[in-house]
């Protein structure tokens, strides 16, 4: 029974599961639902328009890609109900709402026809984003949307470009997606330029405000698409702003402790730290930071985990004082009424505040049904002409942003990006100085005085 | 001594105790049935969210809570044994290995299904409190209360553990078993009992570490994954079976993943590759690990 065999098959059954184990990631967990829409009708990966004079077709397929499972599953659900929230203002009759779809149901010009979603789950991965857009383009959708992270958008976007399929993004911020030269690729949001850029105008303006000199930034970001781009468009920016960048960590995603590179960055000593992470990697670098003795006197976060629901609940009062970038903040619901309304809504349904990541998913995916709309048409290159041709006014939009208008490169071109601090348990802008609804409050970290 | 190195070895050795115990009850069930439990990450995720429930619902926190966490994954384990285990015992290998694999794909879809996805943690427990969550050592070397006091408990299980199998009849018994199944039975020792008492204090050693992890780490249904890879490294490296290379081994995966990248100058994005490669260079010279047997 003992037999050497035995081990010898167990170590290698032990070495090749240990490496899927690795390579999933976190995967294994269930695909997320694939509402039931038999593929039969429409086998061909791009549908054929409709032709005029036809019947309007039943139902207009987006495919939806989110991290649905895996290490982000709650971002990936707090924005799928997002989407569901769109969904329902689209296909019910919600005359009041100002935007463009809310009155009649469904496309007016697409004969009423309702849109159906068809879920697709990246799992956080590139890889598994990538499958997912060719299942769902087989299913027959008429364009994809998604995926929130950028590597996950990276991939799934190739497919669409290659198959000659809108695909619009709602939430992925690294600067590079826009410059590969795709003709189907369109972003609503800001990117992390944007993002980054208002960081450093803040630190300079803060800086002549309150008459106190930083002695320079820390950078902390994680080693996939989302936080290597971000580091870089943050040291070109540093560059330009003259901020000395006292040193920088690379972490690997997901790592089970990071007290080794917390204590790095405390070795440069820098004032501000500009951190890129994801939700779980967020929660423990401010739990790990705090019982390092790391407290800068500034943390401005780009976004992602910082901004995430999660992230607020499960830090507490170790996160007041701590800033991000964003494009979205809680405090809007005080100036726009729309956003007021919007959050009540995700609420009601979804039992949690509108965040950003949800706010920019909703916002992306009224601009993609606004457009196919204006298309009046399924057909891929009349969906492209529509989505190049989109010019949303500000007062259609949740967002504190100038509107919708896509450049050459398919980048939303009147998106902004503001600053938030935690105060009292809340995000609430204070930069740009215009739009802020409170004052830094400097030092900013909350164990810092502990 | 530079303090970043003096700050990197003791952080390393720390959260390294947590990672052996975790892996010691991999090495314990493996030495016992030549079985190795692909559903062990998710046992520590059961423990996590055990300690989590606990403090949600009744304000319990995880230290004091320990005991029932520990002794629900005694459960856990006896009953794996049972209903799953024991089916498969003598099965082919693969049959044994997607057994267990796909026991952690069930649990951690069950996580996500019964609490969701979410990420929790425990706010301000117990021990964060202690002289504000740190302790101070010198100018620049801090040490977290919860991790000092984890790698604690740590070394007393792991001393425990060390003592139930050397010095007592009961781990004589389980020994005997692991040396030969058939044998032992002649003697009168009741294989099936030791295969539920090896697998239920398995998984109590992985749900003490899970409750002492549960004071500083988020909780969430994949929590698991990436301990359970590292545990697997260090089971492997220490030596199948081995409960002192597991501790070793443990220790040394910690030092690795946070001193090495420091001395070499590698960014922390890295650092498992550092420690795999420890790994690779250990398993070429003895495959059959640091302290295996075979």
């Amino acid at each position: 029974m003992s037999g050497k065999l035995s081990v010898i098959k167990q170590l290698i059954g032990l070495l090749t599961l240990a490496l899927i184990v690795a390579l999933a990631g976190c995967g294994g967990a269930p695909s997320a639902q694939a509402p039931a829409s038999p593929p039969s009708a429409t086998t061909a990966r791009a549908p054929a328009p409709a032709p005029a004079g036809q019947a309007p077709p039943a139902s207009i397929k987006i495919g939806v890609i989110y991290p649905l499972s895996g290490p982000q599953a709650q971002t990936g659900n707090d924005m799928k109900a997002a989407i569901e929230l769109a969904l329902a203002i689209i296909n019910q009759d919600m005359g009041d709402l100002p935007f463009a779809l809310a009155p009649g149901t469904g496309l007016p010009n697409l004969g009423g026809a309702p849109i159906e979603v068809i879920f697709g789950d990246s799992q956080a991965r590139a890889d598994i984003g990538q499958s997912e857009a060719e299942r769902l383009l087989n299913q027959g959708v008429v364009a994809l949307y998604g995926a929130y992270n950028s590597a996950v958008t990276k991939t799934a976007s190739s497919v669409a470009e290659r198959a000659g399929i809108p695909f619009v993004n709602g939430a992925s911020s690294s600067p590079d997606l826009t410059e590969r030269g795709y003709r189907w690729f369109f972003r609503t949001s800001p990117t992390d330029l944007d993002f980054s850029r208002v960081m450093f105008a803040f630190l300079k303006d803060f800086q002549e405000r309150q008459g106190v000199t930083l002695n320079g930034v820390a950078l902390f970001y994680e080693d996939t698409d989302f936080g290597v781009n971000s580091a870089t468009a943050q040291k070109r920016f540093a560059e330009e702003y003259g901020v000395p960048v006292l040193g920088e960590v690379k972490y690997r995603s997901g790592s089970a402790a990071l007290t080794g590179e917390i204590q790095q960055l405390k070795s440069f000593n820098a004032d501000v730290l500009l951190p890129s992470s994801y939700v779980n990697d967020a929660i423990l670098t401010v739990k790990t930071a705090r019982e390092l003795g790391f407290a800068p006197q500034l943390i401005i976060a780009q976004n992602a985990g910082y901004l995430d629901n999660a992230f607020l609940e499960t830090t507490g009062a170790d996160a007041e004082g701590i800033l991000s970038r964003a494009a979205y903040a809680a405090d809007i619901t005080q100036a726009k009424d729309l956003a007021a309304r919007i959050d009540q809504m995700y609420q009601q349904s979804h039992d949690r505040p509108l965040t950003d990541a949800p706010a920019r998913a909703f916002t992306g995916f009224m601009a993609l049904a606004e457009a196919i709309n204006r298309a009046g048409s399924t057909d891929p290159e009349a969906i492209r002409a529509a989505l190049a041709a989109t010019d949303i006014p500000a007062d259609q939009l949740i967002m504190p942003w100038q509107g919708i208008k896509f450049d050459e490169k398919g980048q939303n071109s009147l998106g902004q990006a503001i600053l938030v601090q935690r105060q009292n348990g809340a995000y609430v802008t204070v930069y740009p100085f215009e739009f802020a609804s409170s004052e830094v409050r400097f030092p900013g970290v909350a164990w810092a005085n502990r | 001594m530079d303090a970043t190195i003096v700050q990197a070895v003791l952080s390393g050795a720390l959260i390294g105790m947590i990672y052996a115990l975790i892996a010691a009850g991999l090495s314990l069930i493996f030495g016992l049935m030549e079985i190795v439990n692909f559903a062990h990450g998710e046992f520590l995720m059961l423990a996590m969210f055990s300690s989590f429930w606990m403090w949600e619902l009744w304000r319990l926190d995880p230290l004091a809570s320990l005991p029932i966490t520990a002794a629900l994954m005694f459960g856990v384990g006896v009953l794996t044994n049972r209903l799953l285990v024991m089916r498969v015992l003598n099965a082919p290998a693969l049959a044994q290995i997607f057994a267990t694999f796909g026991l952690g794909l069930f649990l951690r879809a069950s996580a996500q299904y019964l609490w969701t996805a979410d990420f929790r943690a425990i706010q301000d427990p117990f021990l964060s409190r202690v002289a504000g969550g740190r302790i101070a050592l010198g100018r620049d070397v801090f040490i977290g209360v919860p991790q000092l006091v984890a790698a604690v408990i740590a070394a007393v299980a792991f001393a425990l553990l060390g003592l139930l199998i050397r010095r007592t009849r009961l781990g004589l018994a389980l020994q005997a078993v692991a040396e030969d199944r058939s044998t032992a039975a002649l003697m009168g020792i009741p294989a099936g009992r030791m295969f539920d008492l090896g697998w239920g204090i398995a998984a109590a050693c992985v749900g003490i570490a899970g409750a002492v992890l549960a004071s500083f780490y988020y909780i969430y249904p994949s929590v698991g994954v990436t301990f359970a890879l590292l545990a697997y490294i260090i089971v492997a490296l220490g030596g199948f079976g081995s409960i002192t290379g597991a501790l070793i081994a443990g220790i040394m995966v910690g030092l690795v993943e946070i001193v090495a990248p420091l001395l070499l100058g590698i960014p922390p994005a890295y650092k498992y590759a550092l420690v795999f490669t420890l790994y690779l260079l250990v398993v070429l010279v003895r495959p059959q690990g640091l302290f295996g047997r075979y």
